[in-house]
């Protein structure tokens, strides 16, 4: 068990080591900011006030180590700093005490509620429907079923999101208004009525991933039937069902991880274009918008919100691919 | 022991394999009985169809095959008519199967017991209980090492000869009437080899279980086989008791095979006193990055016109000598002499002229030579690149070692190797070696990939060119036979350690170091009487993993 | 029955010359011919697409009623309302058709670019990294490592923040995040060469590093590398089409696909009048996206089987 334990131990070091280095990429983007930054992001409402706020917010007197390691401090205590946006805003219409400040973190908070509750709604449907196609697809594979889906799973992953939102959107709002066209959602929603109101934008994703996904896990298994231990176990007698479960199975958990985790992690990103379209109040839309007005401390702490949920996903296929596969579990 | 109508009818068997679009014709029409309690040994080589055959038998086919015509029949059952279900119902219960590789076919995540009670339980032929019980008695009797725990190991814990023989007891655990042993040792080294055949043959008498033995390998069935059916290319060549078949073949086919362990190369007399070796070995120890020394202090030298084979089994370091010798291992301690002058370690260091000089010809000849270039390219090059030979003076250089290797320039010189055969393949290896202008040459493995007659060619081609060059090679092989046929002097190596060096001769006569005799003794030979004999000789504790552990 | 007219009938004709085309192909002799053979419907159905829009692109100025950023007094005109002006208008009076033709012949070449440059770095390094192995192998597979847990999308968005949104800086931008793809299949596909005996020989014989890569390796990897090459540029192209949607991507004056979805975007209400050739405007450039990347997908489909096919 200590080898387990000791792979296990290194995988998390390694997901713990390559989120710094990603916070460190993200954070060197600021020292990459050509010219002096604070005027140029105020523009014609530069008053001194506001190039002063910003100025310190980047903490320029101080060394680039020093300011990163401020930085960290404050991502790890929540604290991601104010946006540019507000400074210029405040540097224009006054302050108006500290407690209306708005930081980046109170912005995020609820945007990155509402994201989480888009992707796994969309999960929630496209995993176990993937996964059932997949096997399917496999078992079958050559019948009319198989080449049937390939066409339309090959369809699918090649349309953009946009793509198949607004073909949504097109016959279940415009047409036949079934669903809203646009996902109004705030914090005094019931379950229901927002569940109602993500419809379109979760059904958008889970058409993307499950093509996706399903077509990974068809691969995965048929890789699987070929191998000699399985035909050893028909030559054995045993019958379909169980070759699958018992033989097939269990040595399929690991491509199957890893199969899903990279379509959650493809959510994460695919998440920005559909929220852009439905006007869905996550991250993905407020991060779009703080690009445009190049707001640097949202940029960052979105980034990092999706750098790291990205990389956690995948460290958590990691550890769990590692812990099916018995050559690790029973070591010699 | 033939009693009773045969267990096993097969009449005008064809199979089909599918290639691309089209299905192309495998096996055409074979007619095979078997009685209980037979062992029918199917010989031939690489696409004879031999595993085809097999597993026909057991009603099945591989996807991409399918049964084109005749019938199977199996204790009367009709296999090619009979229901999907009636014929799972047969397998793995009345018939079983033990695949060439065991690491392959075993599941990697169950345990070896449960594996082996899986059939039983399914079939309703016993209890997990019993089965367990059984299990446990048939390792013991496989002479397994802890057969009460083993079972309960999965199969990367546990070592090939082991998991070959627990597959062995995985086909017997239902008693079945009927076992196919599809090259069951191929895949092994020659001692482990020797301990699983004696296990197999053991309890195959001892419950009376007929079986079709698959094999390539001549002194293998003779010692495992009742009678012996050679096919070639699809169709059967001949069929007799594995006594007259040995002693009397009929057809010419069978006849050539069995000639063709006949080579002999004439042993030169050892080079003379003082004579410079082409290449000196001298105290060479290595390792691969910061892991431990895998070869110790390894001496030997090869003189102008000999031949020095390296014998050993796999992980006795004879393929890192090699690397040593070309360069792509810097030794870490010792060096490497070419006719007196000390080689630079790595490769890199070495002077176009100094690597020139040592050239290598590879056992898989289909990854020795680049699959996009022409044949002209790739004897072409060495020759353009040492010799700095273009245009006219380049052909007509390319077609005078095509036609050293007899291939006829004209037909092949434009071919790609993936329109070559495999003996031709090796050839046009051997070829650009030549175009080196090398004076030594590294044979790996140079003929285990190919089959015998083939194989047999290539050791007569290298002969004529050593005497017509005065090359000397240096012959990696793990096959004693082609030791037999070629070398000059043998350098037996074991973990790294050079365990015995001399001339042949020497070699080949008593007394031998114990790993040696061992190794020696663990080749098969043509007699059917031989693995009785060994056992009766070594005894049956003093043979394979067990007797190697014993040996320092 | 606006369904029927732009989706089921441009499809039906597309298949119809696919299945013509596919004729075509078979019927071409020689051992390069062997290759279309066995051709499915799907395959054909791609190439001929692929080359449709190649051509469309290639001749747009040609075919295109009038100049990319030609602006008449006519602005937001329906389509079918003026039959100069087939699908109508945009908001500055510029004709859809002409914005549609060169905005496929911008995005297609824009991500071509792209993804050459991709190729050419990624390539060049993974091979180099294949063969040389040792510790710049390391340095760079461990970048490539860091670069790739970041997804492309936030990463081309965080950096098109730094250096300011431009086309150039986009294709840039693009081009250096997508090369640590194509670094790390040329990467896997040069190991699995590299360890051949034919690379050994070559190595022993004292070849140079040129020499392996472009004459020993090359020829090897090119079948999956061209596979790679048309998923890629899908990748690609689906990327530069989501930043040019998002606003952040291809930069006006440039006609671009994404843009014109996003821009055409407020016509999908005319669906609920009735008027589904307004409302399906937006869908069009959507469409032709899709349509494209399908073909592609399609296509490098039937090369991945083929070549897996001659693998064993």
């Amino acid at each position: 068990m200590s080898g387990l334990a000791r792979m296990i131990g290194q995988r998390l070091a390694l997901g713990a080591f390559t989120l710094l280095v990603v916070s460190m990429v993200i954070f060197a983007a600021i020292e990459a900011l050509p010219g002096d930054f604070a005027e140029a992001i105020l523009g014609q409402g530069a008053t001194p006030e506001a190039v002063a706020a910003i100025r310190e917010s980047l903490g320029m007197d101080r060394s680039p180590v020093e300011r990163y390691f401020a930085w960290l401090g404050g991502v790890f205590s929540g604290d991601f700093g104010v946006s540019f946006n507000q400074l210029s805003f405040q540097s224009q219409y006054g302050q108006t005490g500290e407690r209306d400040v708005v930081t980046v973190a109170d912005q995020l908070a609820p945007r990155f509620a509402n994201t989480i509750f888009l992707a796994a709604t969309a999960a929630a449907v496209a995993v176990p429907l993937a996964l059932t196609l997949g096997i399917l697809a496999a078992l079958y594979r050559g019948s009319i079923f198989d080449r049937a889906a390939n066409v339309g799973t090959l369809t699918s992953i090649s349309s953009p999101e946009f793509f198949v939102a607004y073909i949504l959107i097109l016959f279940l709002a415009a047409a036949n208004p079934v669903f809203p066209s646009i996902s109004k959602i705030h914090a005094d929603l019931d379950f229901w009525e927002r569940l109602y109101r993500t419809v379109l934008p979760a059904l958008t994703l889970t058409l993307v991933v499950t093509a996706h996904m399903m077509r990974m896990t068809r691969v995965a298994i048929i890789n699987l039937l070929a191998s000699q231990y399985i035909e050893m176990a028909r030559l054995k007698g045993v019958p379909r069902w169980r070759v699958i479960v018992r033989h097939a199975l269990p040595n399929a958990l690991a491509p199957i991880i890893n199969v899903i985790a990279l379509n959650l992690a493809y959510l994460v990103t695919g998440v920005v274009v559909v929220e852009v379209v439905f006007v869905y109040p996550g991250i993905g839309q407020m991060f779009v918008d703080a690009v445009k007005l190049r707001d640097m401390p949202t940029v960052q702490a979105c980034c990092l919100v999706f750098a790291a949920a990205y990389i956690l996903l995948n460290l958590l296929a990691d550890v769990l691919s590692v812990l099916t596969n018995p050559r690790l579990r029973h070591p010699k | 022991m033939r009693t009773g109508r045969p267990l096993v009818t097969i009449r005008d068997l064809k199979i089909e394999g599918l290639a691309g679009e089209d299905w192309l014709p495998i096996v055409n029409g074979i007619d095979l009985d078997l009685a209980r309690g037979e062992v029918l040994g199917l010989i031939g080589e690489s696409g004879a169809g031999k595993s085809t055959v097999g597993l026909a038998a057991m009603g099945f086919t591989r996807d991409g095959c399918r049964i084109a015509g005749g019938s199977i029949e199996f204790d009367g059952i009709d296999l090619v008519a009979a229901s999907e279900d009636a014929r799972r119902s047969l397998l793995g219960r009345r018939i079983a199967y033990v695949a060439q590789s065991a690491a392959a076919s075993f599941n990697p995540a169950h345990r070896l017991i449960d594996q082996h009670t899986e059939g039983p339980v399914l079939h309703g032929v016993s209890s997990l209980q019993e089965s367990q019980e059984d299990a446990m008695a048939l390792y013991a009797r496989l002479r397994l090492p802890e057969p009460e725990s083993i079972g309960f190991r999965y199969p990367h814990q546990v070592s090939g000869g082991q998991l070959q023989r627990a597959m062995t007891a995985m086909a017997m655990s239902c008693r079945p009437d009927l076992i196919i042993f599809d090259e069951p040792t191929t895949a092994l080294d020659v001692t482990t080899q020797i301990e699983v055949l004696a296990a197999i043959r053991d309890i195959v008498d001892q419950f009376g279980t007929a079986a079709i033995y698959i094999t390539h390998d001549l002194a293998v069935v003779a010692q495992m086989a009742d009678r012996i059916k050679v096919l070639l290319k699809g169709d059967e060549v001949e069929e007799n008791d594995t006594r007259a078949m040995l002693a009397e073949p009929q057809e010419d086919y069978t006849k050539s095979l069995w000639a063709v362990r006949s080579f002999r190369r004439p042993e030169q007399p050892p080079a003379g006193q003082g004579a410079v070796p082409v290449i000196a070995v001298a105290g060479v120890t290595a390792g691969y990055g910061t892991a431990p020394d895998v070869l110790h202090d390894v001496s030997f030298d090869v003189h102008a016109g000999r031949t020095v084979a390296v014998v050993g089994e796999s992980g006795s370091g004879k393929s890192t000598v090699a690397r040593c010798i070309t360069g792509l291992l810097p030794p870490r301690g010792g060096e490497v002499r070419f006719n007196g002058e000390a080689l630079p370690a790595g490769y890199r260091n070495r002077s176009k002229d100094q690597l020139r000089q040592v050239q290598m010809i590879y056992q898989m000849a289909d990854t020795a030579l680049n699959p996009k270039l022409r044949i002209r390219d790739i004897v072409g090059r060495p020759v353009q690149f040492y010799r700095g030979l273009r245009g006219a003076g380049l052909r007509r250089r390319v077609e005078e070692l095509l036609e050293q290797i007899e291939l006829e320039p004209a037909l092949y010189i434009d071919r790609l190797p993936s329109e070559l055969s495999g003996g031709q393949k090796q050839r046009v290896g051997i070829a650009r070696a030549l175009a080196a202008d090398a004076q030594f040459i590294i044979c790996d493995e140079v003929t285990s990939a190919l089959d015998q007659l083939v194989a047999e060619g290539i050791l007569k081609l290298l002969d004529r060119l050593q005497n017509e060059l005065d090359l000397a090679y240096m012959f990696i092989t793990h096959d004693l036979a082609t030791v037999r046929a070629i070398a000059d002097e043998v350098v037996v190596m074991k973990d790294g350690f050079v365990v015995e060096a001399g001339p042949k001769t020497e070699m080949f006569t008593p007394p031998h170091h114990d790993y040696t005799d061992l190794l020696l003794s663990s080749v098969p030979e043509m007699d059917p009487d031989w693995l009785d004999r060994l056992l009766e000789q070594r005894g049956v504790d003093n043979i394979g993993e067990a007797a190697r552990g014993r040996i320092d | 029955m606006g369904f029927l007219t732009y989706v089921v009938l441009p499809l039906a004709v597309l298949t119809g010359l696919a299945w013509t085309a596919r004729a075509g192909f078979r019927s071409i002799a020689g051992p390069f011919g062997a290759v279309f053979r066995a051709m499915p419907l799907t395959a054909a159905f791609g190439l001929t697409v692929v080359l449709i829009y190649v051509l469309a692109a290639l001749f747009a100025p040609a075919i295109a009623p009038y100049g990319e950023s030609q602006v008449f007094d006519e602005f937001n005109l329906f389509p079918g309302e003026n039959p100069d002006f087939v699908l109508g208008t945009d908001q500055l009076g510029r004709d859809l058709l002409t914005r549609l033709l060169y905005g496929g012949r911008n995005t297609i070449g824009i991500a071509f670019v792209t993804t050459a440059l991709a190729f050419l770095i990624g390539a060049t390094f993974g091979f180099v990294a294949a063969v040389l192995g040792g510790w710049l192998d390391q340095t760079v597979s461990r970048t490539v490592d860091v670069l790739m847990a970041i997804p492309q999308l936030i990463f081309a968005l965080l950096l098109l923040t730094i250096f300011g949104q431009s086309t150039i800086n986009m294709i840039l931008v693009i081009a250096v995040l997508d090369s640590t793809r194509v670094f790390r299949l040329a990467r896997a596909v040069g190991g699995n060469i590299v360890v051949m005996d034919y690379i050994e020989a070559a190595k022993l014989r004292g070849e140079g590093l040129g020499y392996l890569i472009f004459k020993e390796i090359l020829p090897n990897a090119a079948a999956p590398l061209l596979a790679e090459f048309g998923l890629r540029f899908c990748f690609v192209f689906l990327l530069i089409a989501a930043l040019s949607f998002l606003g952040i991507g291809i930069q006006p004056p440039l006609a671009d696909w994404g843009t014109m979805v996003r821009e055409l975007s407020i016509y999908i209400g005319y669906a609920e009048y009735g008027d589904w050739q307004a409302a399906s405007l937006p869908l069009l450039p959507a469409a032709a996206i899709a349509l494209l990347t399908v073909a592609i997908n399609f296509t490098v489909d039937w090369m991945l089987d083929r070549y897996s096919g001659l693998k064993d």
